[in-house]
Formats: structure tokens, sequence, C-alpha cells
């Protein structure tokens, strides 16, 4: 019955790999956070000097460090909920047994989620375009005049948001529709023969079924959209005026175009502080919601 | 009432589905456009006189063929090695018993809370070190295991009756063929269901592939369309094309594939 010697064989390979080229590194970013890491430590290693939280802070007194991380907050706090209420009603609709051809609108409406982030964030750079756009050519048949998407740096972070949850409210979709097909129809029948309307049966039922599944879906969503990156490189690199700079931008830039990896590494673990901060926070949130 | 609210929900997803293809759709359309004819007022919607020249310009002179077989390259490869790796991992966290199983699998299921740009520093530096900065071998080594795979398999790996390996342990198969001749037969949904992810995913990778491949002769699909569109801002229909060849494969992947993926996706996180 017991056999370790054949388990180790099989798990030695992902063990290794995960080991030295994942957990490894993880490791190392903390040592490496704490040394002044720059072109001239990697020309000369010798050149490397402990200067233990200078880094971090140094971050804590740089502006833009400052504004890459609101930059952020700010595509989190926005775009999750925005993206996640999107998912949810789109969800709903798939879920009601009046909708037709379901099959169609649930792969049509999940297209972009398989997409190449930078292909369609090429294509949407197009869309956005403020003379020659299809967004600002609809907008003025509205009568609304044309606005500098990723130009203004006002409008540059929501155009990214926009774009963003058109790229990622498929996946959720599909969570949240087997969330809801996983509630019990009797429970709705029963609501409906006491006459309840539709806004109590989804306040009432498919709120309170779904709060685990919306939990979880909140948790995975904000930690996806802090790890905002490849959308301002392409659309906006990272302007105008650093507008929609994010951490992550910020990492890139510090560690590989200015070859500062000790400074990078303190932002990396940063992000992950805050990250892990307010995954934890959402779990205590969730948790008394329940109770309540 | 009921007719009515029919049409809502239907308008409503019809709405939708516009919204999510359109983009895809104009892609397409501008990708056939002749020069510069995208940027006119009104924009028109369809190409007036439709033509391959920008396919044409693409592989001819911006190279994208090459891109598009390093993205092929560099997404089989890693698609198969990690396959097989997390497969056999997976096995062995759900159905091989071994102290600390409980203890390594936590281990691993920990690493998942871990945002991967952490490892990327020291990950460079040592792939710099061992030479594999601007070679193929950057961006697939690391990507050979993930506790993502791993977690997948264990999970599907559990409903395998014991009893099965028992019996073909009883008759004296050693551990790989039991492996190899009973267990993988039955794992095959989620082979399917992890190869497609893993495709994907390498396929559309950015970050870490931007930063490990240097050299414009190793890049993949995305980063030579990113270092295009800061070229050639100005060409649409030129950046369209290059869209159209990056998002087509795993567009037309994900379509025949689309129940495992979707199946993948549950797993992933609902059970999770």
């Amino acid at each position: 019955m017991i056999r370790h010697g054949a388990a180790w064989l099989f798990l030695a390979p992902a063990m290794v790999i995960l080991g030295v080229f994942f957990l490894l590194p993880v490791i190392a970013a903390l040592f490496l956070s704490l040394t002044d890491y720059d072109l001239y430590a990697l020309a000369d290693i010798h050149n490397l000097r402990f200067i233990a939280l200078n880094n971090y802070i140094e971050l804590l007194h740089r502006p833009l460090f400052w504004s890459a991380l609101g930059h952020t907050l700010y595509f989190v706090a926005v775009g999750v909920p925005l993206s996640m209420l999107v998912s949810l009603g789109a969800a709903l609709l798939l879920n009601s047994p009046l909708a037709r051809c379901k099959p169609f609108f649930r792969t049509a409406l999940f297209a972009p989620v398989v997409t190449t982030v930078v292909a369609v964030a090429v294509v949407w750079r197009y869309l956005f375009n403020t003379k020659y756009g299809l967004i600002n050519v609809a907008l003025s048949w509205v009568g609304i005049h044309p606005v500098d998407w990723l130009g203004d740096p006002h409008w540059a972070m929501p155009a990214i948001i926009l774009f963003a949850v058109w790229k990622n409210f498929g996946y959720n979709m599909i969570i949240f529709l087997a969330g809801l097909q996983a509630i019990p129809v009797e429970l709705y029948e029963a609501a409906r023969i006491d006459g309840a309307s539709f806004w109590q049966q989804f306040r009432h039922i498919t709120l309170p079924m779904l709060g685990p599944t919306l939990l979880m879906v909140g948790i995975l969503t904000v930690s996806g959209y802090f790890q905002l990156f490849a959308e301002p490189y392409v659309m906006t690199e990272g302007g105008p005026l650093e507008s929609t700079t994010s951490v992550l931008y910020m990492m890139y830039d510090e560690g590989f175009k200015w070859w500062n990896m000790g400074s990078a590494s303190a932002i990396a673990f940063l992000l992950f502080i805050i990250m892990f901060v307010v995954t934890v926070l959402m779990l205590r949130l969730g948790r008394r919601g329940e109770e309540a | 009432m009921p007719r009515m609210a029919k049409v809502i929900i239907n308008g409503l997803l019809i709405g939708g589905t516009i919204v999510a293809l359109f983009p895809l759709l104009w892609m397409l359309s501008v990708s056939f456009m002749q020069p510069s004819a995208a940027s006119a007022l009104p924009p028109p919607l369809l190409p007036a006189h439709a033509t391959f020249y920008n396919y044409e310009l693409l592989f001819l002179r911006a190279g994208v063929g090459s891109y598009l077989l390093n993205s092929l390259f560099v997404s089989t490869a890693i698609t198969v090695l990690s396959l097989a790796i997390n497969l056999m991992a997976g096995y062995a966290f759900a159905k091989l018993r071994f102290a600390g199983r409980q203890q390594l699998f936590k281990t691993v299921i920990g690493m998942l809370v871990i945002p991967a740009q952490v490892a990327m520093l020291p990950l460079f530096l040592m792939l710099k070190y061992i030479g594999l900065v601007n070679n193929y071998g950057g961006v697939i080594v690391p990507a050979m295991s993930t506790a993502f795979g791993i977690f997948l398999v264990r999970q599907y790996a559990r409903g395998i009756p014991d009893e099965l390996m028992e019996a073909a342990r009883i008759d004296g198969a050693g551990e790989f063929r039991i492996f190899v001749q009973i267990v993988l037969p039955l794992l095959k949904p989620i082979m399917v269901t992890l190869a497609i992810f893993t495709f994907l995913t390498a396929w559309n990778d950015f970050m870490w592939p931007l930063i490990v491949l240097t050299g414009q002769g190793h890049y993949t699909l995305p980063l030579g369309l990113a270092s295009l569109a800061r070229e050639h801002a100005t060409d649409t229909e030129l950046m369209m094309a290059g869209s159209v060849v990056t998002v087509l494969p795993v567009l037309v992947l994900f379509l025949a594939l689309q129940r495992y993926y979707l199946e993948g996706l549950l797993i992933g996180s609902v059970k999770g």
C-alpha cells in the first residue's frame, strides 16, 4: 500500500520545476529587495550592497509609486465591480428560461476571453481613436462631442477599464451561470406562489444562494486586476502624463528598463503584500456577511 | 407580460453579443482594407476593395511568419511538457500515499496565492546566469509545471477507484505501467482540458516573454505585434491584419474544444 519511492518519482519533475523556477525566485526576491542591485551589480556582483529596508523607504517617498498605486487601485475599485456586474447580468440573462439560442449567446459573449490581450488592445486603441474611432462616431450619434480617450489623462484609465471589462466579463459569466444553475428551481417556484416579484426573488434567493460564488469570484478578479500591465503597455505606454502607469508597469520599467532590480523587487513585494491584505479583508467581510 | 420579458431578455442578449463580437469583426474587416482606407470620415465598416495586401506585407516584410512559428513552437512545447509533468504530479497527489503528502499539497496550493511577477526579477537573473535569457528555454522551462495544473489533475484523478490500481498491483504491474496503461486513459478528459488551457495561456502570455525574449528573432506573436504597434501606430489596416493572425488560432482552437475549456474553467474555480 505505501509506496514512497514511486510517488516521489512521479512528483520529482513538478517539484523541481516549481521549486527552482518559482519558489526559489520568490524567496530570492525578498533578499533582492533588501539590496541595491542595479546596473553596476549586474556588471559585477561585487558592487552589490545590503541596504536593509532602504528600497522600501525610498519607494514610499516617491510620488510615482503612490500615483502608480493610485491608478492600480482605481482600476481595481472601478473595474472589478463593473466587470462583476456585467458578468452577473449576462449570466442572469443566459439563465432565464425565456432566453433563446443559449449556446450561441454563451459562446459569443465568452469569445473575448480567449483572445490575446495584446492583439485586442491594439484593436481597441483604434476604436478609441479620437477622430476615426468608432466609439466616438457612435457617441456623436447621441450628440456627445469626441472624447480624446487615450490622450486625455482623465479618460485614459476609464478607457482601459472599459476595454478590460469587455475582455474579461465572459470568464466570470460562466462561473456565475454554473452557480445560478445550481440553485434549486423549487425555491423560485415557492417564491412565485407567494407572489414575490423578480427583484424580491433576486434579493432573497439568488443573491444569498450565490454568496460564496460571488466572494470567490470577487477575490480572484481583484487579484487579476491588480496585475494590470499589458493593457497600458500596448494602449498608452503608461501615459498620458503617467495616468495609466500601474504598479506592475512601474516594476517593469524600474527592473527591465533602468535595471534597478533591488528597487523593482521591493515594488513587487509591496504589491504582493497589498494584494494579500485586500484578499484577507475580503474573506473577513465575506464571512461576516454570511453570519449576518 | 411574459412576451414582453422575452423580447427584453433576448434583445439584451443580442445587444451584448454585438458589443462582444463587434471589435473582432471590425478587426477582420479592416484587415482586408487598403492602406489608410479605415481612416476616413465616416469610417467604413466594410472594405471597398478587399485586399490581402496587409497580410502579404506582414509575412513578407514584417517577419510575422517567424513570430507565428515561434509562438507555435513555444506554446506547443509548454503544453506537451507541462501536461506530462502535471499529470504525473496530480496523480501522485490524488492516488499515491507518501509521508508529507498533505503538507506538500498545501504548499503547492499556497503558490497559487503568490503573483507570478514576484518571482520575475530573480528568475531573470537566474536564467541569465544559466544562459536561458533570449532563448526559447527561458519561456518554456519555468512554465513546465504549474500549481494550477497539478491542482486540476488532482481534483479529477481523485474520482478514479483505487480498486483499479490495486488489481493491477496484485497482478505485478509496476507503478509506471499502471500510470500509463490504466490511469492515463481515464484522465483523457482532463488532459484535453488542461492542454487547451495551457496552450491558450502560453499563446496569449505577454509580460514574461517580453522580459526574457530580448531579441526580435525569438519574439512570439504578442511581442511582435506590440513592437509593430509602436513602429506602425498609424497603419490601422496592417495592425488589424497582425491582430487577426494573433487571435485567430486561439479563437478557432477554443471554438473547436470549448466544452473542455469551459469545464476546466469551472473545475479550476468553483470547486477550488
